[in-house]
């Protein structure tokens, strides 16, 4: 019966996916019981004959060469190119003015989502009877949690003399991106830190905004390092900004 | 090549290491030669045109598996292939498999000669479990990478991968089960193969 709890699990430790103490887990037991070694014998077995079987077609050298050619970097223009590409130039400055004030109301319009988004996923934690999945107060603990469930790694603030708690956290989801939502508490509220990719966001969110209100929450945002912090909760918007600036200074 | 910096590099020097197993993926997901010779061209065409928005940081491979996958979903091809699903498929694709059994059929595939058993079970994979167990068995994504490329979050990879092993497991077992019939050997190589 333990087996069966153990080859649920056995692919996706077979692929690498499970967390590291998972793993070592699994090596010990793969190794001590004969049946779950032999299913990941066979297993393994079964992937290198896929991998082999799945290498099969190759294009031809002829097709490779045709593509290469027509991707490769273009010659340099000539005098009629550039006087082309000069009057081009001039239109594209006339139509860009006309385009500017729409794609800043698109831009607004984009932001003022993500932030709804943002504010949505604070209280679907706050609402969830399972906020976090990664329940710890030891930011070593909850950092490597996240090894291999997002595409990023992030550092969190030592918080030793500081009125905020670590609880925990879990995977999220903003614009279809995977990211960390980090939940802290500061006396009896709650705090999220959402953490991004800032390229995959497709807002372009203000570098410099003071923390705000969201649907009476404060929230507060900034990019570092190519990812993009969110700190948003009910708390008062000078814990919410001292909570950024922990978390700035843990990143810098 | 996950967080290739584009600017690093033309588009060429990062597109063409990628070239023959695009093209392997193409031929897997078209299964005809001069249809997966349009994907990949249409491919790189499509890349190259949008290099310029292509985001820092991102996954580079990812990114072109997911122009590839998307070019061939929206084909003739593809629409054909999608469309054709079972609703067996469908309807549970999204639930994780809990139980997997104890299977036998891999040990065949220690014999080499046994290799067009597997490729045609692969072959004969809804698309959306081919594409799946191939990008993480022969391309060796990363289930987060594998979900970037398909655009699906990592439990539905999870799902997919599971299901798709499932059926190549039973596909051969079944074949074995045809095999055996016809010529006679429950035991090879000493070894049972509880079928």
């Amino acid at each position: 019966m333990v087996c069966e709890l153990w080859k649920t699990r056995l692919d996706t430790y077979l692929d690498g996916e499970l967390a590291s103490e998972e793993m070592r887990d699994f090596d010990s037991h793969v190794h001590s019981c004969p049946t779950c070694g032999a299913d990941a014998l066979a297993r393994v077995q079964m992937k290198r004959s896929i991998q082999a079987v799945g290498k099969r077609f190759t294009p031809s050298p002829e097709f490779r060469k045709r593509v290469q050619r027509r991707i490769e970097a273009k010659p340099r223009r000539g005098a009629f190119g550039i006087a082309w590409m000069t009057a081009a130039a001039v239109m594209a400055v006339l139509v860009v003015g006309g385009l500017a004030t729409t794609y800043r109301a698109r831009d607004r319009a984009r932001t003022e989502q993500v932030f709804s988004e943002v504010a949505d996923l604070h209280v679907g934690m706050l609402a969830s009877s399972a906020p976090v999945d990664v329940v710890s107060t030891d930011r070593h603990t909850v950092k490597p949690w996240f090894q291999g469930r997002i595409p990023f790694a992030f550092d969190l603030p030592e918080l030793q003399n500081s009125e905020f708690s670590l609880l925990g956290g879990r995977m999220t989801y903003l614009a279809q991106t995977p990211g960390a939502h980090l939940v802290y508490s500061v006396r009896k509220h709650r705090i999220s830190v959402l953490v991004f990719q800032e390229g995959s966001l497709r807002a372009r969110l203000d570098e410099n905004a003071p923390a705000k209100k969201e649907l009476t929450f404060n929230l507060e945002t900034w990019s570092h390092g190519g990812l993009r912090y969110f700190v948003i909760g009910d708390a008062s918007v000078i814990d919410v900004h001292n909570l950024a600036e922990l978390l700035k200074r843990a990143a810098a | 090549m996950s967080g290739v910096d584009p600017q690093s590099g033309s588009f060429e020097e990062l597109a063409m290491p990628l070239f023959d197993p695009l093209y392997n993926f193409a031929h897997w997901l078209t299964r005809n030669r001069d249809e997966a010779e349009d994907l990949v061209q249409e491919t790189y065409f499509k890349a190259l045109k949008g290099f310029s928005s292509f985001q820092l940081g991102s996954n580079f491979r990812a990114w072109m598996y997911r122009i590839l996958r998307n070019t061939f979903l929206t084909s003739f091809a593809g629409l054909k292939a999608t469309t054709t699903l079972s609703l067996d498929d469908v309807d549970d694709e999204e639930r994780p498999e809990l139980a997997v059994e104890f299977v036998t059929p891999e040990t065949i595939l220690m014999d080499r000669s046994n290799a067009d058993l597997i490729e045609r079970e692969i072959d004969e994979l809804p698309v959306h479990f081919r594409e799946v167990l191939l990008l993480c068995e022969v391309e060796e994504m990363s289930y987060q990478e594998i979900a970037e490329t398909l655009s699906v979050p990592i439990g539905t990879v999870m799902s997919r991968l599971s299901r798709a092993r499932k059926r190549l497991r039973d596909g051969l077992r079944q074949r074995m089960c045809e095999g055996s019939r016809m010529e006679q050997p429950p035991v090879k190589n000493g070894m049972n193969y509880g079928l």
